[in-house]
């Protein structure tokens, strides 16, 4: 319903502007005529590289995330430390820098360790999201972990289950259901953030959007749909969120 | 290693936590096939001890050696002695994610290799031997605190333990359930498994127990065959607590 009306009002924005302000120039997204309709497309053409650059970076933040976080709850220190470090690390470091260090800065260090690979805008967004974002996802593991009773791993442990099942057949099954409404707020994150890969040329919605500016001169317009472009995005993954909060509390009570 | 006459066999053994020493210098020794009951306050150590055999805490001074393999960091050994075995826990720790049966055979398929007809078979044997066999496709949650406790005793027995700790297993449990849990834990007894049970329930102490222990801040205080125990206890404190609970 929500998702409807929101629509609905955005909609509403645009005919208004389009009758009545002659602020609006709607003509250059038009798609009655052929210009309009060839930057339409061109602007719509982004999507795909959003979503497939979100969906890997999300995909690689869960299993990053994962693998800081298992450490992070050892009784072991020295293995509690590296993955504490990296979370306070990652976590404060802004996702532009990380993300010109991931790509102007990543090769060059490559190259002087012998490995001579050129990172590509989309790739080197994909890491600098995932690396950003996995910070984030090891906290929501640890906490999703921690509130499963310790007396379940003790009673894994006394049934004679290695660290690696017990989690596996015990810990994990009960904190995913507490895991995946948050790792799915991530996703938006994520998808928001991915317009900062337009800086390294990435052609998503934002790039798209920025070099239509730059040859039509109607930032009001183009901008507008650009927001409205995120807007159905991250409604959509949201509505999905909600669905997956009601299926895992209806298993609970099951 | 193997065939040692006795289960378990403590010496010395002290443990802190933090400043607190929750056991100070504990000496004691379990024969297989005896059934010893360890009673005492709240406070007095009784959990730690029974948690320190099945290395849920490690000890820090002392040995422990359970069936001729002593109690050390080394995760091999922590091993063998938890597949011999069985614990019981005061809040049952049931698996709430997994059916009954599936509480039951989780052990025995992923650590013990079994084959899941073999593991089911098992587990039905001793659902049956707990009296409760047509609650296999339960989830725990559907249970009340007796059934709980007793699929939670049938998963222990799945992996053929030779010895059961008991911490405290009738504690969380409603009056009314606590006789149909402790027949369990008797009937085993009767079986001749050799036992270690933690608990306030008298009654049970003087049918089931070949010896009582009594406990007090960290200490063995009495350590004695039941009539013996309850009829004739040498120290004050342990009369006191056996006064306030017999009162009852």
């Amino acid at each position: 319903m929500r998702l409807k009306t929101l629509i609905l009002l955005s909609l509403t924005l645009f005919i208004a502007g389009c009758g009545q302000l002659n602020v609006w120039g709607w003509y250059v997204i038009d798609p009655r005529t052929p210009a309009g309709w060839i930057n339409i497309k061109f602007l719509l053409g982004g999507f795909g590289s959003t979503i497939l650059l979100s969906l890997i970076a999300v995909s690689l933040s869960m299993v990053l995330g994962l693998i800081v976080a298992l450490p992070g709850m050892s009784s072991r220190r020295w293995l509690r430390i590296p993955s504490r470090v990296y979370i306070e690390l990652v976590r404060a470091v802004p996702l532009l820098p990380m993300l010109f260090w991931v790509f102007y800065g990543l090769p060059v260090v490559l190259k002087s360790m012998g490995i001579n690979i050129s990172i590509d805008p989309f790739w080197g967004a994909i890491i600098a999201l995932a690396v950003s974002d996995s910070a984030f996802t090891a906290e929501i593991y640890r906490a999703g972990i921690q509130s499963i009773p310790k007396g379940q791993v003790e009673a894994g442990q006394t049934i004679g289950l290695t660290y690696a099942q017990n989690m596996r057949y015990v810990i994990l099954p009960q904190a995913i259901r507490r895991i995946l409404p948050p790792l799915a707020n991530q996703f938006i994150y994520i998808v928001k953030m991915s317009a900062f890969a337009s800086v390294i040329g990435m052609q998503e919605l934002t790039r798209r959007a920025n070099e239509l500016v730059v040859t039509e001169y109607r930032p009001l317009e183009i901008y507008t749909l650009l927001i409205v472009e995120y807007l159905l995005l991250v409604l959509i993954i949201s509505a999905f969120v909600r669905w997956l909060e009601r299926r895992m509390g209806a298993d609970e009570r099951g | 290693m193997q065939g040692s006459a006795n289960a378990i066999e403590i010496s010395c053994v002290g443990k802190w936590f933090g400043d607190y020493q929750a056991l100070k210098d504990i000496t004691l020794t379990v024969p297989f096939g005896e059934r010893l009951v360890i009673c005492g306050p709240s406070g007095s150590g009784k959990s730690t001890l029974v948690r320190c055999i099945d290395r849920l805490e490690a000890h820090d001074t002392g040995r422990i050696v359970v069936d001729g393999i002593e109690l050390t960091n080394d995760a091999a050994s922590i091993a063998q002695v938890r597949s011999e075995i069985g614990m019981v826990f005061q809040q049952f720790n049931l698996f709430p994610h997994l059916t009954v049966l599936e509480n039951l055979t989780l052990g025995p398929i992923k650590a013990r290799g079994l084959s899941r007809p073999e593991a089911e078979a098992r587990a039905m044997h001793y659902l049956e031997r707990v009296h409760i066999p047509e609650q296999a496709d339960k989830k725990p949650g559907q249970l009340s605190g007796g059934q709980q406790q007793r699929v939670a005793i049938a998963r222990c027995l799945c992996l053929e333990p030779k010895l059961m700790l008991f911490d405290e297993p009738t504690s969380a449990l409603d009056p009314e359930m606590i006789a149909e849990v402790l027949d369990v834990i008797l009937d085993l007894a009767v079986e001749g498994m050799t036992m270690v049970v933690v608990t306030h329930e008298m009654g049970f102490a003087r049918k089931a127990a070949d010896r009582m222990v009594f406990m007090d801040k960290g200490e063995i205080l009495e350590s004695a065959p039941p009539e013996e125990f309850f009829t004739a206890p040498k120290t004050a404190r342990c009369r006191k607590f056996l006064n306030q609970i017999l009162q009852h």
